[in-house]
């Protein structure tokens, strides 16, 4: 049933021109800073192989990309989540689901998973560069699928802060406008304090990049990991909540 | 084939809209083989109570029981049970028929078999096999509205719950709704909310009238259009009659003039002065050319009931 939900969900994306252009656009986007992290590796090469113990492709050029592609991802998913829930109030369709013999936890895990899918496409896409560089070169497999999973940990958390803000509106822009600043924030939160004090550490704890960067730097730490099956499971556990809520009334 | 199995069953169920009650201490229950009308004026507490029994909304208290189950405390079960039309077919846009149906025959958990069966079924009843190919958008209100019918009954739930079903058709598909009520009233229990009068004089075995959230009546139709029809007399005259002859029959308890040389007489249930009337005329040479039972007068109890203005016909 859940499948049924996210199967109808990943293919209603590409009936509408949204997740071509989302795709489209990413790619672009991607290329251009691809190259850029190419070229300055070129123009620094010379230079590398004096040192003792010099920093290759991955650290140079696919370690930031994936940065990028986080980056990116953030401004992608207000646009990719605004609809899930907010549009189908607004449609009145989400009567379709609610009348249905189907729990709120099948639905919102069947709308995660429709949307968790897409993302997984943006990420899988935004590999193929990196992979590129093996024609000529050689990747540091291991640092190189950390920084995979931490994208894909990336993602998928906020897939589900975008599903959870689109449960609590009928207006997708609301809900897009909700999810960036959101976002955003999370993402930003650090800047002021940056670890200063203990409630600086707590703030920085927070912020969602400081437990990517690690990802990114071939660190694999559970308690990253932890951070964002923790933040995801809880947006779920909300948005099934925000669902129930709605039907009783409050 | 027994007609007395009881397939909803609603327990003074209450909802609030901020302070103002929508639907208040609203009882009543429906067996297979029936076809409720559900009657109202807007914003009497029709759709709130369709959302009620479908498991849209909860009721802030009492119970709803469909088919047995709980809403509440067994609401997969209960929602297996039924399917719901709600006033805005629930369509999703982007979706050609077919597809829809498919994903609204997996939602109900129809076996993957048995799926494209249920559609061209569920397709042929609702008059969409030509369409099945098109989406859902582009389609005319009207099969959208079929569209939504056929989402309703694609899984042969016990109790169907249609709000509003002939809103955007044509007459023509107006009839064909009806009959297709009617058959679908033999072996399920059918509730039909409109404020159509025709509607519920049309499909319905038993009526239920809602005004501010609570039910002024409850009554089969066959009963109410007895008590309602045989009350009221039209008579035409070529000239003019006396009043007070005509008072003064037996069982005629007031007589109003319609028009010039037209009167109504209301009467009492059991004593119709037709025959007395008639020869009346004759004796007084009044020319009676015109002599009917007032018809359409659901209206009448209606806008008695709900104490409305003129209903919506």
């Amino acid at each position: 049933m859940i499948r049924t939900i996210a199967w109808r969900e990943f293919r209603s994306l590409f009936l509408s021109p949204l997740a071509f252009v989302i795709l489209g656009i990413t790619q672009i986007i991607l290329a251009r800073l691809f190259l850029g992290h190419v070229n300055l590796f070129l123009m620094i090469q010379a230079r590398l192989v004096t040192l003792p113990n010099p920093p290759g492709l991955t650290t140079l050029v696919a370690a930031p990309l994936l940065g990028n592609a986080g980056v990116l991802l953030l401004f992608i998913t207000p646009l990719a989540t605004m609809r899930l829930v907010a549009d189908e109030r607004h449609n009145k369709t989400l009567t379709l689901l609610y009348s249905a013999p189907l729990s709120m936890t099948e639905i919102v895990l069947g709308k995660y998973l429709g949307i968790l899918m897409f993302f997984f496409l943006i990420v899988a896409l935004s590999l193929a560069m990196p992979l590129s560089l093996l024609i000529g070169g050689h990747i540091d497999w291991g640092m190189f699928l950390c920084g995979v999973l931490g994208l894909l940990l990336l993602s998928a958390t906020l897939a589900a802060i975008g599903l959870l803000i689109s449960t609590l509106t009928k207006y997708p822009a609301v809900a897009a406008m909700g999810t960036l600043g959101i976002l955003f924030l999370l993402w930003i939160i650090d800047y002021a304090g940056h670890g200063r004090g203990d409630g600086g550490k707590i703030v920085a704890y927070l912020s969602i990049v400081n437990h990517y960067e690690p990802f990114l730097r071939g660190l694999f730490n559970t308690s990253n990991v932890a951070y964002y099956v923790v933040l995801s499971v809880t947006c779920l556990l909300f948005s099934i909540r925000r669902l129930d809520a709605e039907r009783l009334g409050a | 084939m027994t007609h007395s199995e009881v397939l909803v069953e609603a327990e003074t169920i209450t909802r609030f809209y901020g302070k103002t009650p929508a639907v208040a201490d609203v009882s009543f229950m429906i067996r297979r083989g029936e076809v409720l009308g559900f009657l109202g004026p807007n914003g009497a507490g029709k759709t709130t109570t369709m959302h009620m029994l479908s498991g849209n909304i909860a009721p802030l208290s009492g119970r709803v029981l469909i088919a047995g189950h709980n809403m509440r405390t067994e609401p997969k079960a209960a929602k297996a049970a039924l399917g719901y039309l709600p006033e805005h077919p629930p369509l999703y846009r982007e979706l050609t028929v077919d597809e829809y149906l498919d994903y609204c025959a997996a939602l109900h958990r129809i076996p993957r078999r048995q799926r494209r069966a249920a559609r061209e079924r569920a397709k042929a009843r609702c008059g969409l096999s030509e369409v099945g190919g098109r989406v859902t958008a582009n389609l005319s209100k009207g099969y959208q509205q079929r569209v939504g019918l056929a989402q309703a009954i694609i899984h042969e739930p016990p109790v169907i719950i249609l709000d509003e079903p002939t809103v955007g058709l044509d007459p023509i598909q107006i009839r064909e709704v009806r009959s297709l009520i009617r058959e679908l009233g033999q072996n399920h229990a059918v509730i039909l909310s409109t404020h159509i009068l025709s509607e519920v004089q049309a499909s319905c075995d038993r009526v239920q009238i809602i005004n501010k959230g609570r039910l002024v009546l409850n009554e089969s139709i066959h009963d109410l259009m007895r008590r309602v029809q045989s009350q009221a007399l039209i008579a035409a005259f070529r000239r003019g009659p006396d009043m007070a002859l005509i008072s003064g029959l037996p069982g005629v308890r007031a007589v109003t003039i319609v028009e010039e040389n037209r009167v109504r007489l209301l009467h009492e249930p059991d004593a119709d002065p037709t025959d007395a009337l008639v020869k009346l005329s004759m004796e007084q040479g009044w020319g009676l050319c015109e002599i009917n039972p007032e018809h359409s007068s659901l209206e009448n109890i209606f806008v008695e009931l709900t104490g409305e203005g003129e209903p919506t016909l």
